[in-house]
């Protein structure tokens, strides 16, 4: 069973449609112990990065990715779901006019993009560790982006890179964490390849 | 590489089914809005727009039924607008499995509805639906609500700046002039909307032959609306993309054709 966390933020159902037309079976919820023992967890996330982190925490999704990861179980974060697991985030919010706390799982920041039209919005490439397991038989697909911060630094892991202004991590996959900055979910058949992909790694 | 452009086809729906008209009268069937979506998502579409240009309240449930269905099976992004009015209304919208919602009317009657969906949702959400015509505003293109049918005197450009500074994501804009005519974007329009537009800007009204697909592009458009030229057949999806793919502009691969 695939859990895709329920923390107000997000287009679920959308998430929620793409998951299930894998044919398994997908629970859209914010039960912790749901959350924690199901053999994959989504997180997906849109919007501020303070709103979501808040969210986050209001759910204890902090604690279920952290007890997940822990026991090396498969976490796929999307968009602003990818950036909560870096070290902050410097979009300005109305409470935190700088900087704010992200889970810290990769010790870098989120910044905004360096483009004169933002949010970047749209299909774009992304160019892949050859090695990577996630983008396997995909190198040459494009894929659907709406965001305008991002992490630029490298983490080390399995990689992969989009340019839109900045050149920026589109993707990340390190032992059970995984993240996407697009939308595997509303990438066509390129995005479902992908989901199929994660899937297989659990 | 870069950014791919995103050519969007509009599906004008009323009481369930797809309409299209010429400046907004003389409204024709042009087919099933479930199937249209399919179709189009098939021939390579980027992204599909349903508008809802339904008068009753029973044709807006009918719409979000229509959403529902399509969100079942076809995933890249939908945008819906028409009749939008509260941060309630989006809500519904994004469960039935819309991605963004776009709204008019209701922004132009109270600007801070803008501002009240992008801190609930986040402006990529948001899309602003701009039906602009030249008119003796200030900058000499005026906004109009209901279908084109009124004025406002309110001026475009200055529109579109302060709903980028309230928060919108993205601007689409109509021209009223070309609605439906075949006789090419408003360049004039989307050139001086560029200028004052930090968002990514969509392109609607007039498309007939390919060149125009270029044009609005040149005049900075970052995405290409279109209904009439697919609805019937004019052009489908994959010849604008080979028109502009061979034009050297960037365009998606559609892997099915």
């Amino acid at each position: 069973m695939i859990a895709i966390l329920d923390y107000g933020s997000g287009n679920l159902r959308s998430a929620q449609r793409a998951f299930a037309h894998t044919g398994l079976d997908v629970q859209v919820t914010s039960d912790v112990r749901t959350c924690i023992e199901s053999d994959g967890l989504v997180v997906p996330g849109v919007g501020a990065f303070q709103s979501c982190m808040n969210g986050l925490q209001i759910a204890h999704g902090d604690e279920i990715i952290k007890e997940r990861i822990s026991k090396s179980r498969p976490v796929l974060g999307i968009c602003v779901g990818m950036q909560i697991l870096f070290a902050r985030g410097l979009e300005p919010s109305r409470s935190q006019s700088s900087s704010a706390p992200g889970l810290a799982y990769w010790d870098s920041p989120v910044s905004k993009l360096g483009a004169p039209v933002l949010p970047h919005m749209g299909w774009n490439t992304v160019q892949a560790d050859p090695n990577s397991v996630l983008f396997k038989g995909l190198s040459d697909e494009t894929f659907y982006f709406v965001h305008s911060y991002a992490a630029k630094d490298s983490v080390g892991a399995m990689q992969a890179w989009t340019t839109y202004g900045d050149t920026f991590l589109s993707a990340v996959e390190d032992g059970p964490l995984s993240a996407t900055q697009f939308h595997p979910e509303k990438s066509g058949k390129a995005g479902l390849a992908f989901i199929r992909n994660w899937l297989a790694t659990l | 590489m870069t950014l791919r452009v995103r050519i969007i086809p509009c599906l004008d729906v009323t009481d369930g089914r797809v309409v299209k008209g010429i400046n907004f009268k003389n409204l024709v069937d042009a087919g099933d809005p479930v199937e249209m979506a399919g179709l189009y998502d098939f021939e390579g579409a980027d992204e599909i727009t349903f508008l809802d240009i339904s008068a009753s309240s029973s044709g807006r449930e009918t719409t979000l039924e229509i959403v529902r269905k399509t969100a079942e099976q076809v995933f890249i992004p939908l945008t819906v607008g028409g009749g939008i009015r509260s941060v309630e209304d989006v809500d519904r919208l994004l469960r039935a499995g819309a991605d963004k919602i776009s709204i008019n009317t209701a922004a132009i009657a109270r600007p801070e509805l803008i501002a009240e969906i992008a801190d609930k949702f986040g402006s990529q959400v948001l899309v602003l639906s701009v039906d602009a015509r030249r008119a003796s505003t200030k900058s000499g293109f005026e906004v109009t609500t209901h279908g084109g049918r009124e004025g406002t005197m309110l001026d475009a450009l200055e529109w579109v700046e302060s709903a980028c500074d309230l928060g919108v994501g993205e601007i689409l804009l109509n021209s009223m002039d070309a609605d439906g005519t075949r006789a090419g974007y408003d360049i004039g329009m989307i050139s001086a909307v560029r200028k004052v537009a930090s968002v990514p800007l969509i392109a609607s009204g007039g498309a007939g032959a390919l060149s125009d697909f270029a044009g609005a592009l040149d005049a900075g458009a970052d995405a290409l609306l279109a209904a009439s030229v697919f609805h019937f057949g004019v052009h489908r999806i994959g010849d604008v993309k080979r028109y502009l793919a061979k034009e050297g502009y960037s365009i998606r691969e559609e892997s099915n054709q």
